[in-house]
């Protein structure tokens, strides 16, 4: 890579250019403020579009040449299908065959299934992805296949590069489980429903033109209306706009494993101790057999005090949602829908909205509720004895996972960590992390299974846990007791080549990622 | 062509062990071939440390091959000083080094009311099993582990009794069934085994023969603490012989019962509700507690049971059980939870411990309460009373001080 190096305020070195474009490296929480006016997309004329409200075109092809595709345009879905989503690699597959290059793949998400990408990006369909990096893209990536850089932000980063015209999307797709033929639609009904489809809503505000995908067109009008026709351009029917099993999960379970669920419990006691739940508290529940476990420990207590919480995000799931229902939650708004009674729930419960991550998350937004926000569990597959967080990346140097909501979650008012001191004789406590995603400044505490780090920052957990009765200890211990257990580990060796770069919510860079040397 | 061996396990659902294939060879020095899970952060310390090992035992020329899915050190020694043993003789042995924390011992008193079974050749499952803070820890060489893998586990059941911290849970190991059983003594005894649990026990001649070979050992490796022995009862014959076999040795600390191979020698089937077993229990129960010693009850299979498993162990406590085994960490804490002193207990358990403590102050030989004698063993299983109901926050560490004042 050509450009020029410097280091951010975090320490690490980050390119001042990427894919041909000036970057800012990351200066610190709030210092870097963009002045002017948010991106806007051209002015369009209702009078261009059918009277009878009738956008349907025959076929997602003639849709995006509808659109106008061609090459070097900037591509968006969003990944409320999951790993069900059929569409994205759809619409590559059409570009491919149509001849068109150099396309900048701009998802919310990307997940296994989309592992028939790395054909198009073989075949030159598809110049680079700005987006999560999972399973097989973050091989590819990380081994040095991609032409272009990859770009990974958070969600709520991704909804900032929007507003800033730093990405400017030519085409966004929109896959919806039922729609119009105006365009308004949903994920709550229809055979591939899953739930909210906010992810989507800065495509359907920003992109030049936007087409929606559904294999479930219902006359106008489509109730509710997550998502206005009004923004959109093109409807397109299809048999099939996703697998079913692989959208909602019918088996989402609070963990068996009995490691996690001391972790689980060691955490809630944490919380307990630290007066961190109370009567009205709100917190973010989490998916993950973890979380969902730390979840229930919180529906129990609060059941046994006699007390609500007043809101909590989801990552909405059946135990949120039976925590709704028996009355210890008042209000679970919703960015994401993770099974089919938190769909069921969203569509009858009026204390069930569905939300986007331009309330919670957005850098841009007049305030975002993440830093309201209580008690927030969330994992990682690193952290150091700075407490600095890794989210996409394994300590052997390959990208694996996407920030989402990580970074964003990271401004609330007490951030946890419950994590194990090693997996699988890897240990999660490193001297530094291999990628940088989160400043350690933002991480309040570590929760092991051999014990619970306090960052020494919060003076104000630590007094307040002081005689809990619960097994504090260092960071440095913990590392050391995992040292001694596993061994020190090696530092796995890297290419000087950028295969990746990791935004910071405001935009800016934090962190490299290097290429992988392969055999 | 040399001798080939192999120890260890490889597999989809394998983690944390590894497979080594050891040939011997005539020339080309030390060759291995390594593919592990962790090969970017330990490959190179994976290799260095089976070299030492090779060289340790003398073996200059091989070719070692290691599917590792992540063993920690003292997994690998176990697996390829199994695969050495069976291609050449040698005397020598290759021990990781004793954990500081590993140094404790247990007395014949102390409360069993969880004991944890591990298969003794499945070592993820070993290294955060203390951290779930059973009573106890049964590292298992009998009937969790097939016939072909019976020497490799030896090797990887002794380095683990060294190298793995059991966060002060009581070390105990299920040796195989008298007489084979006795082979495995001298993997456990040199290494601060606490309980040897002696499965399908039928009459007190086994246990003699046990004691002597114990005693050899004990003599050989110069172990100084008492060695402390379960016989566990599992056929028609064993429950006859229950009393005897309490009674046979000194160091036996409590009759446990195996069920599944107790109904089988009936001709029945295990139930719920137990009536087939009844006869047993209470015979077993009985026998221990004419011995003086504590009557552990059998596993509960059913791990995703929570509630049933509590109805069980308020049965079995209420059948005069101390406690039972248990095959997953979740059963830890419904177990203790059950097996806990009610309230009436720990209020006489308040009351023997205090004459206890008065008796010591005043420098008498004897504890009495009111008129009442009471023997040293009732006021160790007061003393243990109350050690539960303070561990599980029943009362207070100065509950003695408000006894005195209620008093």
């Amino acid at each position: 890579m050509a450009a020029e190096l410097v280091k951010n305020f975090v320490g690490r070195l980050v390119p001042t250019e990427v894919n041909g474009k000036k970057e800012v490296p990351y200066l610190g929480n709030g210092k870097y403020r963009p002045e002017g006016h948010r991106y806007g997309p051209p002015i369009v004329c209702g009078e261009d579009y059918p009277a009878d409200g009738n956008k349907v075109v025959p076929s997602l092809k003639e849709a995006l040449q509808a659109a106008g595709l061609r090459d070097g345009m900037v591509v968006s879905t969003h990944h409320h299908l999951r790993n069900g989503d059929l569409v994205a690699n759809e619409i590559f597959r059409i570009a491919s065959e149509m001849g068109i290059k150099d396309l900048v793949w701009f998802p919310s998400a990307s997940f296994p299934c989309h592992a028939e990408i790395i054909k198009y990006m073989e075949d030159g369909t598809v110049h680079h992805i700005e987006g999560s990096m999972n399973g097989p893209l973050g091989k590819y990536c990380s081994e040095g296949n991609m032409r272009g850089t990859a770009i990974l932000r958070s969600h709520g980063g991704r909804y900032q590069a929007i507003e800033d015209g730093e990405v400017i999307i030519d085409i966004a797709v929109i896959a919806a489980p039922t729609s119009d033929p105006f365009g308004n639609c949903n994920g709550v009904n229809g055979p591939s429903a899953c739930g909210g489809l906010g992810f989507a809503l800065p495509d359907s505000l920003y992109a030049h033109k936007s087409i929606v995908v559904t294999d479930n067109l219902v006359p106008f009008p489509c109730i509710p209306m997550q998502l206005l026709g009004n923004y959109i351009d093109y409807v397109v029917v299809v048999d099939k706009i996703g697998v079913p099993e692989e959208i909602v999960s019918g088996t989402l379970q609070i963990t068996k494993s009995p490691d996690r669920l001391l972790l689980a419990e060691l955490t809630a006691h944490f919380c307990d101790a630290a007066g961190l739940i109370y009567d009205g508290f709100c917190f973010q529940a989490g998916a993950g057999g973890t979380s969902l476990a730390i979840s229930n420990f919180f529906h129990q207590l609060l059941k046994k005090r006699g007390w609500k919480a007043r809101w909590a995000i989801g990552g909405s799931t059946e135990y949120s949602v039976k925590m709704l229902a028996e009355g210890q939650l008042e209000y679970l708004l919703d960015g994401q829908t993770f099974d089919l009674s938190a769909i069921k729930s969203m569509r009858d419960n009026i204390n069930h909205p569905d939300i986007s991550v331009f309330h919670i998350y957005d850098y841009h937004s007049k305030g975002f509720n993440s830093t309201m926000i209580d008690v927030m569990v969330l994992g990682a597959t690193e952290v150091d004895v700075n407490f600095n967080g890794n989210v996409v990346s394994h300590s052997d140097g390959y990208l694996l996972h996407g920030i989402g909501g990580w970074q964003n979650c990271l401004f609330s008012k007490c951030t946890i960590l419950p994590i194990p001191l090693f997996r699988n004789r890897m240990p999660v406590i490193l001297d530094e992390v291999t990628t940088l995603v989160g400043p350690g400044s933002m991480v309040d505490v570590i929760v092991t299974e051999r014990g619970i780090a306090i960052n020494p920052l919060r003076k104000d957990l630590i007094e307040k846990t002081k005689n809990s009765g619960l097994p504090f200890k260092t960071i440095l211990q913990l590392q050391a007791e995992a040292e001694a257990i596993c061994g020190k580990p090696a530092k796995p060796e890297l290419d000087e080549d950028i295969v990746a770069v990791i935004k910071w919510v405001d935009g800016t860079l934090i962190d490299s990622v290097r290429k992988v040397k392969t055999k | 062509m040399g001798k080939i061996a192999t120890a260890g396990n490889d597999g989809a659902d394998v983690r944390s062990d590894c497979q080594v294939t050891l040939e011997l060879t005539s020339s080309g020095g030390i060759e291995i071939d390594l593919t592990s899970k962790v090969e970017a952060l330990y490959g190179a310390a994976i290799r260095k440390e089976c070299e030492e090992i090779l060289s340790y035992f003398g073996i200059c020329n091989c070719h070692l091959v290691m599917k590792d899915s992540g063993a920690l050190s003292y997994v690998i020694q176990a697996r390829l000083e199994a695969a050495i043993k069976q291609v050449i003789d040698t005397d020598k042995n290759y021990l990781p080094p004793m954990l500081d924390t590993n140094n404790y011992i247990t007395e014949k008193e102390r409360y069993r009311r969880s004991r944890l079974y591990l298969p003794g050749n499945t070592p993820k499952l070993a290294i955060n099993a203390g951290l779930h803070s059973p009573d106890g820890i049964i590292l298992d060489l009998e009937d969790s582990v097939a016939p072909a893998k019976k020497y490799e586990t030896r090797f990887l059941v002794r380095n683990t009794l060294r190298a793995v911290d059991f966060y002060g849970a009581e070390r105990m190991v299920r040796i195989n069934q008298i007489p084979k059983g006795l082979e495995d003594l001298e993997y456990v005894i040199p290494h601060n085994v606490h309980v040897l649990l002696v499965p399908k026990c039928e009459d007190a001649e086994q246990i003699e023969v046990l004691e002597e070979v114990i005693g050899e050992l004990k003599e050989k490796y110069h172990v100084k603490h008492d060695i402390w022995l379960m016989p566990i009862i599992e056929s028609a014959l064993g429950v006859i012989n229950a009393y005897s076999i309490a009674k046979s040795s000194p160091y036996i600390v409590a009759l446990a019962i195996g069920l599944e191979d107790y109904t089988a020698d009936l001709g029945t089937q295990r139930t719920n509700e137990g009536t087939e077993t009844f006869f047993a229990r209470c015979q077993l129960v009985n026998a221990a507690k004419a011995a003086g010693i504590q009557a552990i009850d059998s596993v509960f299979s059913d791990v995703s049971d929570m509630e049933a498993l509590a109805e069980n162990v308020k049965r079995s406590k209420q059948l005069g059980f101390d406690g039972m085994g248990c095959i997953h960490p979740r059963q830890i804490g419904v177990i203790h939870e059950n097996y806990a002193p009610e309230e009436a207990e720990i209020e006489r358990a308040k009351m023997i411990v205090n004459a206890y403590i008065l008796a010591e102050e005043q420098g008498l030989g004897v504890v009495a309460l009111g008129s009442k004698m009471i023997d040293p063993p009732v006021v160790k299983r007061a003393q243990r009373t109350i050690d539960i109901a303070l561990k599980t926050g029943r009362i207070d560490a100065n509950w003695r001080d408000k006894f005195l004042k209620e008093v």
